[in-house]
């Protein structure tokens, strides 16, 4: 490996990078509080614009998001980027798309890139779709003769030819994305820097900028670096990968081994009693309800065996009088993938301020071996049976289930190909063997 | 043997920075965004209005109608035996392009931050198209005053120094780059401090006071406001440029050579701190 990389040609090389960003408040944000602040210390008086309670040893402290990274990639590579939140994926992408300085360090990059960390970036809502290809274009360093000859193939590729001339705010987010990516495939350059950009855009359009950028990496021998917390993306696309935990490159090289490093990482989340008051909420939620706390009761650890019934006590508050509320959990294996739903039947009416302690079970007999998270919501459905979201927390609590004695006969269970559930065993309702010529 | 090919395209980033790097071949390389820039501005100021693009000639002229109203009428302020309504027109024309070129470029960091903060390319195409559609936006003012001036003459009330032209443009360069200078410094110094904007409003609002825009140069005694007004580094070329449209006040050499001097220091110092802002501004902004 080492033998065949020496003579690869490089695409970035990134030697002793760090970056460094200020803790707490970086200034007043006022010139007149800065002022302020500088006047009262000078008198030796307090400063009047210190946060009751705040913390003052965090007042100039420093925080790494990148604690020396050495990193070589090389051209024609499909480079995954993995690591949990705060890792250092997004700062490192920020650097090398020059959106930011490090603070020490060196970053050689051979070839332009083109960095796609958000999707529709530039996008102008009021011109339309070819006005805003020009534009976009332009920002990410074409010229506009490069962006007339490349403009019949964005436009084929994105699916949207029909609105090109219809300004963009008219636009689905869908077809936003589609433009979007279509014209970052279409540039010239020898890098492309991605940031989970598949998130959005239906599943066949998701499929073919897989392969676009597949094609980008293998057949134009291009360099895509793809930062996602999909690791099924991840495994598609890339050939070889890079683990990143608190601003260092703990592991770099295959893609599967760098997956299953990544995700024994994340066990530290494995708690019984999960706090889920200080836990953002999704855009999505009415926040009629709030959910305080998820908890599993017949368990000291958030370990179970296959088909034992798990004890969950949930704690939660009423925000408005709610009829006909109900519970659900979505179940999710450790890699982002999908697994099932759950859901309660009616848990009753409330009035407003109420307290309440909802205790359920959830039966596992379902569910393979391994390590899944659940995201939990307090719903109502209406007579269509859309649901109305009072309160959801995305990842609020994750156990494992081990094999019971009987599992054990098949080994391992290979969730990439089989999925998580394991259905109850088939029953064999009578067999025999055909005696010839008389059944 | 390795990076053949693509030595053409290498960048190397540190985090020591140049203390003036004015980047200048890279901002060419990107000319065709600064053109898309310049376009965007005027499509979308004139998108979802009823009357379009006749916004152009009315906003001034307007503006031109209420000053002579105001200066020229109710306060009774003489325009040196020039027409008033061409007076304030070709002073407004000049005023409103510097004020643009502060003002716009005074919040390139905090407005654009949005595309700042995913991609890069030369900041300095943004200033730079700023001061271009606002070069575009004088130049259709300018019609307008060529209008009036082309009754004016026929009537012959005005006698225009048509040597003199030249300095128009030289001297709307001038007044570009000084407008970029202090807009660029401004921004530089809002991604830490956002009240400086408030500030800035004022400030151009005073500074138009400061410069004879709504009166002539003759309007002034000596003393210390003349002295303030002389100083000035916009007195010189509004002065200038009025002298060959209108063949009223006067050219002043050395105050010119002092303005062109302080321009482009302040353009100078401007480019320097745009520069150093611009590499980490993401990480305060």
């Amino acid at each position: 490996m080492s033998e065949q990389s020496t003579n690869r040609e490089i695409a970035i090389k990134l030697s002793s990078v760090k970056k460094q960003y200020k803790l707490g408040q970086i200034g007043g944000g006022t010139l007149t509080a800065d002022l302020q602040s500088w006047w009262a210390r000078r008198r030796g008086k307090e400063d009047p614009n210190t946060k009751i309670g705040q913390d003052q040893r965090l007042i100039g402290q420093t925080f790494m998001a990148l604690n020396g990274i050495d990193l070589t990639v090389y051209k024609g590579e499909a480079l995954g980027i993995i690591g949990g939140n705060g890792a250092g994926k997004s700062t490192m992408l920020k650097l090398l798309s020059r959106v930011t300085a490090p603070t020490e360090g060196e970053i050689d990059i051979y070839g332009r890139i083109t960095s796609m960390l958000e999707v529709g970036t530039g996008f102008n809502g009021e011109l339309t779709g070819r006005e805003n290809v020009y534009m976009n274009g332009a920002i990410l360093g074409m010229t506009k003769a490069e962006i007339d000859a490349k403009m019949e193939d964005i436009i084929e590729f994105s699916e949207v030819r029909e609105f090109i001339d219809t300004p963009v705010k008219r636009y689905s987010s869908g077809m936003y994305v589609k433009l979007a990516f279509s014209i970052a495939a279409h540039l010239d350059s020898e890098i492309m820097i991605m940031d989970e950009v598949l998130a959005v855009g239906d599943m066949a359009f998701q499929k073919k900028c897989l392969d676009k950028m597949r094609e980008v990496a293998k057949k134009e021998g291009r360099t895509v670096l793809y930062v996602s917390h999909n690791m099924n993306t991840i495994r598609q696309l890339c050939d070889r990968c890079v683990v990143l935990e608190q601003g260092k490159v703990v592991f770099e090289g295959n893609v599967e081994e760098a997956i299953t490093i990544y995700l024994n990482k994340t066990d530290d989340e494995f708690s019984c009693l999960n706090d889920l008051s200080k836990r953002d909420r999704p855009k999505s939620s009415t926040n009629k309800a709030f959910m305080q706390q998820i908890a599993f009761l017949n368990k000291t650890k958030a370990v179970c065996t296959r088909g034992e019934f798990l004890k969950i006590k949930l704690d939660w508050i009423a925000k408005a009088n709610l009829s006909d509320v109900k519970f659900r959990m979505i179940v999710r294996y450790r890699d982002d993938s999908p697994v099932g739903l759950v859901q309660s039947e009616s848990l009753g009416n409330f009035s407003v301020d109420e307290t309440q302690i909802t205790n359920l079970e959830f039966d596992t007999s379902m569910l393979a071996e391994g390590k899944y998270f659940f995201s939990i919501a307090l719903f109502q459905s209406d007579e269509v049976g859309n649901s109305v979201i009072l309160d959801h927390v995305t990842r609020a609590c994750s156990i494992e289930i081990l094999n019971n004695t009987e599992d054990k006969k098949i080994l391992n269970w290979e969730h990439r190909w089989w999925g998580s559930i394991r259905f109850p065993s088939l029953k064999i309702l009578n067999q025999g063997f055909i005696k010839d010529g008389n059944h | 043997m390795e990076e053949n090919t693509n030595k053409q395209y290498h960048t190397h980033i540190t985090s020591k920075h140049k203390l003036f790097s004015l980047n200048l071949k890279e901002v060419w390389q990107y000319k065709d965004l600064i053109v898309l820039f310049t376009k965007r501005s005027f499509t979308l100021t004139y998108k979802q209005t009823v009357l379009g693009p006749a916004w152009i000639f009315l906003n001034p002229l307007i503006s031109g109608l209420i000053y002579a109203f105001v200066f020229g009428g109710i306060a009774g302020i003489g325009t040196d035996g020039v027409p008033a309504i061409l007076f304030y027109l070709t002073s407004n024309a000049v005023w409103t392009f510097f004020a643009a070129c502060v003002n716009k470029n005074a919040s390139t960091f905090t407005s654009n931050a949005g595309v700042f903060g995913k991609v890069y390319f030369p900041r300095l195409t943004t200033p730079i198209s700023n001061v271009l559609s606002s070069i575009i936006q004088f130049g259709i003012q300018i019609l307008l005053v060529l209008g009036f001036l082309i009754y004016y003459l026929a009537v012959g009330e005005v006698s225009p120094n048509w040597i003199a032209w030249i300095f128009i443009p030289i001297e709307i360069v001038h007044l570009g780059l000084l407008g970029l200078g202090v807009g660029i410094i401004i921004s530089s110094l809002t991604t830490k401090y956002r009240d400086l904007t408030v500030l800035v409003t004022f400030g151009v609002q005073l500074w138009m006071y400061i410069t004879p825009i709504v009166y002539p140069m003759s309007q002034l005694n000596m003393g210390l406001m003349k002295t303030i007004l002389m100083i000035n580094p916009v007195t010189a070329p509004v002065e200038a440029i009025r002298y060959a449209i209108l063949g009223q006040g006067t050219i002043m050499p050395i105050y010119l050579v002092i303005s062109w001097v302080l321009t482009i220091a302040v353009t100078m110092f401007g480019i320097m701190i745009f520069n150093k802002v611009e590499k980490t501004f993401m990480d305060t902004v």
